[in-house]
């Protein structure tokens, strides 16, 4: 249930898909450190937080490599909800580790890769197929970047959803 | 014979009380409906009520009318003619139709005898062979007849009676022939009954139609008059369910609200009903809904909503016989205490009470405006006696309110919903202006609307809507003072007619009672009351239900002078003048602290509380 | 949904996000819901404040605070009742109704009836979960016969309430489902719904991870549905009928007179009116 991605893409359109996944990140992280925050869960807050960052300076990135002097002006790409950065939602809990939040950042950069690689392989011409592999290499390079994070980050315990208290009536 | 109740005999009495009855197709309700109608036309007042048994069609029936030469606020003591077709399951109606040795009891002898309680109080009996006098006329009704000998006792002219037959005839021209044959047959019958005592000549006010306009002269019912209130105030949407007595407002608003641009939604339910004219109001538009208690009950929670929320809107209630289903067809005013203290926490409101049938349209609309103004709900409590009560009045000033609603510019800076103000109202954003969105919410809220546990935020919003409707200028409009005795009579809603009449004939006798009607019951006002109530000594309370609520709710909220004391019957009877006035007569000339209770025979039992 | 690229547009998704940050557990469906539903808005480009989102007591309900534009949190299942008094009061307004499975098929459920009859331009969205999340867990209608439960040990015994079924009989006009693990196809079948002129039906299957934790699985049950959308009420009938409430899409989309009929908004004079009481 994933997007399509564009058929025979041009270089503009790799990378305004691009740009597109990225802020799409952003803002995904950003959405999740807020319920973490109202859930008072810091640690993981804190994490969505720096990966929000981390994905901010992509998109600035890309915005530089292109010459878009903002995001507002740049052109826009649809249909990305579901895009491959998009965290599944069932897969967050209030009792989350920071190692469970890096998981699901490996799995989004994973898919991201295997994105643009698909990208590549159907780019319209050769310039948009250099670019769609060199997001590829990109991504390539942030999920190494998120495995030696994991690796130094305490894997949790099996008992780590466990909580004495019974939940809460609201209204 | 009592002097309260004495009219000489010959004299022009100050008015006449007509009862006609029938059952099965007889046509009642039209012969009453055209009596009423020609006595207008002939430049009289009068008021009609209706009563009938619980079958749809067919069932007994009995139209109850008063004339007189000023306008009519109550149903009298007695009936001075009843004129019944047949006497089949009439005998129910006896309360209703209460006589004396001075009434007439005109009966069809083709039907039987009178039933006895009919001449238990002497009055005098008369036989006409009704059926058989319009079976003689091919295509002529019985209730033609009747309408004749009605009008023609009464003393009304027979242009009168026939502009009223035709006014009212819907058919083709074969039958107009007969029927006004027979109206004339009743005419004649009249001349052989002796003893009635008749209105006056026509004065001089013009029968006249343009005469009538020129004079600005009705004829209207309590729910219709509601309905023209709510509409010129303002309200441009209705969601109805039906329900016996406010059907009839309802219906009465749903082409008048399409002829100005208004729509009428009929809902599934009462809850659908209320909620539906919350979310009309939520969008801006004056909205309105009605019914009586059991819809009424239904309405609460959301009416808690509106409080919350602060969405203004109106509910009418057109009283009836309670608790739970109750009397549907009968008038009380045993809603009081349910409107006043009915929802789950603090949550104020305003309840209006029109005190006449023509009060129910400046009332109505007062209320519009106050709910809109204060942006709350408003319970206007009418009931059945009013609202489905017909009555020839004075065409009602324009009291000039209207829906003005204060609301939130377009990109308010820092615009918050509930922000507290020193009136307790805060601008309203109304859907579709930009910069200022906000959720409306039944949850506790901060001034921004967003929902809140704090104590700070419950104790400033309750404190808001509180103030707004105490604090709030009401004019004089929150209740009619009348007179300036050290003794007062406050009573609310239909009782005040027969409360006014009352004193007038107490006054008659010396006393001069000051009377307080109140149109506004909730919030209370304590500095007003008191002003009203400056110089009285000692105050009694006049109502019509079992469990004295509105003593109850005056004495919970203001310091009334002396032992107040309480006249408080339920419905289905009307509270009639001449009882009132014995019994305030009664109370202003007791001197003992002793409380009494009297009974006699034929006349209900009055309570009397000191 | 449309992969080309567009000229920037002049609102965003995130236009029609308020500041309010959601109370939901974290891995509730109703998050991907609400993305879906901003998003929806900005394809159609509703300026967010001529748009109002009416809704009831529940998880769900709390969805309007959470949008930038109009909302009203009103009183448990009758959101409904109030989004029609407003629609008709103001056609001018797009009127987006939302709530869950308790709010709307239990309290709500003669509502939904009268709503689906009426034919007014709303969009009905009910995200449901199959359980009463606000009051800690008991079933709801959508519930299983055999769902244990504190207020129903050993489950109801009530066969389940098929909302679809029910909305197909009573006169809806546009049936659609979504699943929240779905945002994107969710976004389009919002979008569809808000356009489709008359009462719009969308139930989103949207896990409760907190009392139905088991609902993860709903992700392995959902499946496009397999064939297209009918404008066929006896098909859409069988269809629906025989659905094992896991298929997707929009399935039933018919054309009806809305209501109310009459549109044009007559200006008459209020004091004509007095004319019938004149004597």
């Amino acid at each position: 249930m994933s997007a399509a991605a564009v058929a025979a893409p041009t270089l503009t359109q790799v990378m305004a898909q691009a740009l597109a996944i990225e802020r799409a990140a952003v803002e995904r992280y950003n959405a999740l450190a807020d319920v973490m925050e109202v859930h008072n869960n810091r640690p993981v807050t804190e994490l969505f937080r720096k990966l929000a960052a981390i994905e901010t300076q992509h998109v600035q990135q890309i915005l530089a490599h292109m010459g878009w002097k903002s995001v507002a002006t740049a052109p826009t790409v649809w249909g990305l909800l579901d895009g491959p950065e998009s965290v599944p939602e069932e897969h967050v809990h209030y009792l989350m580790w920071p190692w469970h939040a890096l998981q699901l950042a490996l799995g989004a950069e994973e898919r991201a890769e295997a994105f643009f690689a698909r990208l590549a392989e159907t780019a319209a011409d050769e310039a948009a197929r250099r670019a769609a592999l060199e997001l590829r290499d990109e991504e390539r390079v942030h999920v190494a970047l998120v495995k030696a994070w994991l690796e130094r980050t305490p894997e949790p315990g099996t008992d780590w959803a466990d909580d004495p208290d019974p939940p809460r009536y609201t209204d | 014979m009592n002097a309260i109740h004495a009219r000489a005999a010959g004299a022009s009495p100050p008015s006449l009380s007509i009862a006609i009855a029938g059952s099965g197709g007889s046509g009642v309700m039209t012969a009453g409906a055209m009596l009423l109608d020609a006595a207008a036309r002939s430049g009289r007042y009068g008021l009609m009520v209706r009563t009938s048994g619980p079958q749809i069609r067919g069932g007994e029936a009995a139209a109850l009318l008063r004339l007189a030469e000023q306008p009519v606020g109550a149903l009298d003591d007695r009936f001075d003619l009843l004129i019944a077709m047949d006497w089949q399951n009439l005998h129910r109606f006896a309360d209703e139709i209460p006589l004396g040795a001075a009434s007439l009891v005109v009966g069809d002898g083709d039907e039987g005898e009178p039933p006895a309680v009919f001449l238990a109080d002497g009055a005098r009996a008369a036989l006409l062979s009704l059926k058989q006098i319009a079976r003689a006329i091919p295509g002529a009704w019985v209730n033609m007849v009747t309408l004749g000998l009605a009008g023609a006792l009464a003393g009304l002219p027979r242009a009168a009676l026939e502009a009223a037959f035709r006014a009212s005839w819907k058919r083709d021209g074969a039958g107009l022939d007969a029927n006004l044959r027979a109206l004339d047959a009743g005419i004649e019958a009249a001349a052989g009954i002796a003893g009635m005592s008749r209105l006056a000549p026509a004065p001089q006010r013009s029968a006249a139609r343009a005469g009538n306009a020129a004079a600005g002269r009705w004829l209207v019912s309590g729910n219709e008059a509601a309905g023209y209130g709510a509409i010129r105030a303002g309200v441009r949407f209705v969601a109805a369910y039906p329900i016996t007595p406010a059907t009839e407002l309802l219906e009465w608003l749903a082409p008048a609200l399409t002829k100005v641009g208004g729509t009428l939604v009929q809902a599934e339910d009462e809850l659908a009903s209320i909620n539906m004219a919350i979310g009309a109001s939520y969008g801006g538009v004056p909205s309105l809904t009605a019914t009586s208690g059991p819809g009424l009950a239904l309405m609460t929670e959301a009416l808690g909503l509106a409080v919350a929320s602060e969405v203004p809107v109106v509910v009418v209630d057109v009283m009836r016989g309670g608790p739970s289903t109750g009397i549907p067809a009968k008038s009380e005013q045993s809603d009081l205490s349910f409107a006043v203290g009915g929802l789950p926490g603090d949550a104020p409101r305003l309840v209006l009470a029109p005190t006449s049938i023509a009060d129910c349209l400046a009332t109505t609309q007062w209320a519009v405006h106050l709910a809109e103004a204060l942006q709350a709900p408003a319970i206007v409590l009418s009931d059945q006696f009013m609202g489905q009560a017909r009555a020839i009045i004075d065409r009602p000033e324009d009291p000039g309110f209207f829906a003005e609603r204060l609301t939130a510019d377009e990109s308010t800076p820092d615009y918050q919903r509930y922000r507290d103000t020193p009136s307790g109202v805060s601008p309203m954003a109304i859907p579709g202006t930009a910069g200022v969105t906000y959720t409306a919410d039944g949850l506790e809220h901060s001034e921004s609307g967003t929902p809140s546990s704090q104590a700070r935020d419950h104790r400033l919003q309750l404190a808001k809507r509180e103030r707004k409707l105490a604090q709030h200028d009401y004019g004089t409009w929150w209740a009619d003072v009348e007179g300036d005795g050290d003794a007062a009579v406050v009573t609310f809603g239909s009782v005040t007619g027969a409360v006014r009449e009352a004193i007038a004939r107490v006054g008659a006798r010396g006393p001069k009672l000051r009377l307080i009607a109140l149109r506004l019951l909730a919030p209370a006002l304590p500095e007003a009351m008191a002003a009203a109530l400056d110089g009285v000594r000692r105050v009694i309370v006049v109502e019509q239900n079992h469990g004295a609520q509105l003593y109850r709710w005056l004495r919970a909220m203001h310091d009334l002078p002396g032992k107040p004391a309480s006249f408080h019957r339920p419905g289905p009877l009307p509270l009639r003048p001449g009882e009132l006035a014995e019994a305030l007569l009664d109370w202003h000339g007791a001197r003992s602290s002793a409380a009494s209770a009297r009974t006699r025979s034929g006349q209900r039992t009055t309570e009397t509380m000191q | 949904m449309t992969e080309t690229l567009c000229p920037p547009a002049a609102r965003t998704p995130a236009d029609y996000k308020s500041a309010t940050k959601p109370v939901w557990c974290p891995g509730c469906g109703d998050f991907t819901v609400l993305a879906s539903l901003t998003r929806a808005l900005a394809a159609l480009q509703l300026p967010p404040h001529e748009v109002a989102v009416v809704s009831g007591i529940g998880c769900s309900s709390r969805i309007p605070a959470y949008t930038a534009c109009y909302g009203f949190h009103g009183v448990h299942g009758r959101a409904l009742a109030a989004a029609t008094g407003l629609k008709v009061a103001r056609p001018d307004l797009t009127v987006v109704v939302t709530g869950g499975d308790g709010d709307g098929y239990s309290i709500g459920g003669n509502h939904f009836l009268h709503a689906c009859r009426r034919n007014v331009d709303l969009t009905y969205i009910v995200m449901d979960n199959h359980v009463y999340g606000m009051t800690k867990g008991q079933a709801s209608p959508t519930t299983e016969p055999d769902w244990d439960s504190k207020l129903s040990p050993g489950g109801t015994g009530v066969r389940s309430f098929h909302p679809l079924v029910i909305a197909l009989a009573s006169g809806a006009t546009f049936i659609a489902r979504g699943y929240s693990g779905d945002p994107g196809g969710t976004a389009d079948i919002i979008a569809q719904a808000i356009r489709h002129p008359g009462f719009a039906f969308v139930e989103i299957l949207s896990p409760c991870v907190t009392f139905r934790p088991e609902q993860r699985n709903w992700k392995q049950q959902v499946r496009p549905a397999s064939v297209d959308r009918t404008d066929d009420a006896a098909r859409a009938a069988r269809r629906i009928m025989t659905d094992d409430g896991f298929n997707i899409g929009v399935l039933y989309c018919a054309e009806r007179t809305q209501y109310p009929l009459r549109r044009e908004r007559v200006g008459g004079a209020v004091a004509a009116l007095e004319s019938e009481f004149v004597l």
